[in-house]
């Protein structure tokens, strides 16, 4: 094992992940319910409502979270909510202002200050939600432009979080989902849903089974779940054969490591016996 | 002074965040939202002072001609560029900053973090080594819920992903349970350590 | 706004030229790695003007709010850690935030985690079916023997011994299912990239590589 080069196993699981996607197999998603929850809950939302879409992460992550924030937003314009969205990555402004462009602009028509906006990014992370949660013009005075949140028809009457139906959060770590949680749905008590990056999702399964989050999309496979949920054929659908692939490839990775490994220590006992 | 006055700040700070969770008079509501919005700002200052540091460790680097110097000079042009442009021409939509910031900026972090599925490709093969009962019993929670979350598992066996969710569900949510509470305790414990002025080690020496 | 053509072109290339590590180390990557950390550096700064000292700081300050000189001295002074004789002033700022997020921290936690997760194990201890019953069991006495094996206060021998080994048991599987979830989202970041190769950047030339 320690003259092998590791460059085999790339190459392995390069052509693992990419024959599927260019020669696709189609294999059918099944929905959990921890995404059903999340759904569920977007569909309780009267439609006028407003819905403040806490978007926090970077392109980083982009793969996982992003299909999450178009299969969502999809979810919300088709229901003809309204949606503030914000950041707290300074990543985050740019991934936001291109998936309600596309979405909700280019896709549904609606329109910019009226029936969603981009506030953009704040500094502060747990302090940013707490004062949210107070005044929403006060910790954000002007959207993402510049242009002060007074002169836009979206932001009247919006002032805390009493205000808006519930918070859809797409997260990719820190500051994210468990603060959110922390400081805003313990303190204000407010509907949350969740979308998360397949590392952090396992640890807010806690907070699922409390009914602190009403749903968890965790990962690639929680973007695609909720694309199903849609009616929409997007990247993470596109993705997931690719996914099964590459998780049989790590598992046989791990029988065969193994297997290689007790014989060789078996051969060197038998050595030294 | 060099330590009281820091101290004296931190304590009063915290426990104004706390005090102010407990009680609702406007008074203290206010002062409390005053106090959060100069937090915001002085964070944001945090965030500079680490570019300026970057600044100054790679302008070090090109006078002492360190090892790999010449790359410091393309980090600190991009660097003037995306400052330069971001705070000149905006950073909205259709702007050269945000052109860049999704063409350049944003495949390589995405690229350097897929580099990972290769690693933890090479890891599995190479360092996952079920020695014992205990990597035994993770070995085989991590198979179950590798095939049952993705759709290949409910091809091979349609149990598979039940059984994996009920594995998300149940005994894996109560151990991060329990870590949470752990977590909360420690977490309540530092912070207290902290606005009473026992942990100190966020000052720094001297 | 650039070219599309243009644009995916670079972002093809400076994609390629990161992956390049995976043969080997090499002054292509180099380059891309540097660059990457100039434009991050400089676009955090940007952002931070235009999304936070513009609207929450100098704009108000300007029109009036003259308490927000406190935060804006503050903030200047974190930049005395560039010197040896006054880098102590720094920790002004670092004490109004430290102070800030702990106060915030003992009620998030305390609330949001302790109180909330304690009362959530509260689990019926006979369920509407025998498989929610034996769930609720399992949850419960999963909780506590994990709880048991973090409490080092006394020795693991006996009962509490016990405890602890299936805690660490209960733990494993959590690990193991951490880990599942780490591999696919390693996955996927590569089949973000790949996709953008094979779909995005061939459609910026009216190409249609994939279906």
């Amino acid at each position: 094992m320690e003259g092998f080069d590791r460059r085999y196993v790339f190459v392995v699981i390069l052509l693992v992940v990419l024959i599927p996607l260019l020669a696709p197999l189609g294999l059918p998603i099944r929905v959990s319910k921890e995404v059903v929850g999340a759904y569920d809950a977007i569909e309780r939302v009267p439609p006028g409502s407003t819905v403040y879409f806490a978007c926090d992460y970077d392109p980083a992550t982009l793969p996982e979270v992003h299909p999450m924030s178009y299969a969502t937003l999809n979810h919300l314009f088709s229901r003809d909510i309204k949606v503030v969205g914000a950041c707290l990555w300074p990543g985050g402004p740019p991934l936001l202002e291109e998936v309600l462009t596309r979405v909700g602009e280019e896709k549904f028509g609606k329109k910019y200050g009226v029936d969603f906006v981009n506030l953009g990014y704040k500094e502060g992370r747990e302090v940013v939600m707490v004062s949210l949660g107070k005044s929403i013009p006060g910790t954000f005075p002007a959207d993402f432009y510049g242009t002060p949140v007074s002169e836009l028809p979206i932001m009247d009457g919006i002032e805390d979080f009493t205000d808006v139906a519930m918070i859809v959060n797409i997260s990719a770590g820190y500051p994210g989902t468990k603060e959110w949680v922390q400081q805003v749905q313990s303190r204000f008590h407010v509907i949350l849903a969740a979308g998360c990056t397949a590392v952090s999702a396992p640890e807010y399964y806690p907070y699922y089974q409390s009914g602190q989050l009403v749903g968890l999309l965790g990962g690639l496979a929680g973007a695609a779940e909720y694309e199903k949920l849609v009616g929409v054929s997007g990247t993470a659908t596109r993705g997931m054969d690719a996914q099964s692939l590459g998780h049989l490839a790590i598992i046989v990775f791990i029988v065969i490591g193994n297997i290689l490994y007790f014989r060789s220590t078996r051969s060197r006992r038998r050595t030294r016996g | 002074m060099k330590r009281e006055v820091p101290l004296i700040i931190t304590a009063v700070f915290g426990s104004f965040m706390v005090i102010e969770y407990f009680v609702p008079h406007p008074t203290v509501t206010s002062f409390g939202e005053m106090l959060q919005q100069w937090a915001i700002i002085v964070v944001a200052f945090a965030y500079v002072l680490g570019v300026a540091n970057i600044v100054r460790i790679n302008g070090e680097k090109i006078s002492r001609r360190s090892k790999d110097w010449p790359y410091a000079f393309p980090l600190l042009a991009g660097l003037a560029f995306m400052l330069t442009v971001g705070v000149v021409f905006g950073v909205g939509n259709g702007t050269l900053f945000n052109d860049f910031y999704l063409y350049a900026y944003a495949p390589m972090s995405g690229t350097m973090f897929s580099l990972l599925a290769f690693f933890i490709a090479s890891a599995a093969f190479r360092a996952f080594r079920i020695r014992t009962v205990e990597a035994g019993l993770l070995a085989v929670a991590a198979i179950i819920v590798m095939l049952g979350r993705v759709p290949v598992g409910a091809e091979m066996w349609d149990k598979l992903p039940v059984i994996s969710d009920w594995i998300m569900n149940a005994p894996q949510m109560a151990a991060k349970r329990a870590i949470l509470i752990g977590a909360a305790l420690g977490a309540i414990s530092t912070g207290l350590k902290v606005i009473l002025g026992i942990e100190r080690n966020y000052l720094g020496g001297d | 706004m650039l070219p599309s053509p243009f644009l995916h072109t670079m972002a093809a290339l400076l994609t390629i030229a990161i992956f390049s590590f995976l043969y080997k180390d090499n002054p292509v990557y180099k380059f891309a790695e540097h660059v990457f950390v100039g434009i991050a550096a400089g676009y955090i700064v940007a952002i931070e003007f235009q999304n936070v000292f513009l609207p929450n700081l100098w704009k108000p300050l300007l029109a009036g709010d003259y308490k927000l000189v406190v935060p804006f001295l503050l903030g200047v002074l974190m930049f005395s850690r560039f010197t040896v004789r006054f880098n102590w002033l720094s920790r002004w700022a670092i004490g109004l935030m430290v102070g800030t997020f702990s106060g915030l921290a003992i009620i998030g936690f305390a609330q949001g985690d302790l109180v909330a997760q304690i009362q959530a194990n509260m689990l019926p201890l006979k369920a509407g079916s025998l498989i929610d019953t034996f769930t609720n069991w399992v949850v419960i006495i999963g909780v506590l023997a994990t709880l048991v094996y973090f409490f080092f206060s006394k020795e693991h021998k006996g009962a509490l011994g016990a405890s602890a080994k299936l805690g660490i048991w209960f733990l494993m599987v959590s690990f193991g299912a951490s880990y599942g979830f780490t591999v696919m989202a390693r996955i996927s970041l590569l089949v973000g990239r790949l996709l953008f190769l094979l779909v995005d950047w061939p459609a910026s030339f009216g190409i249609e590589l994939i279906h």
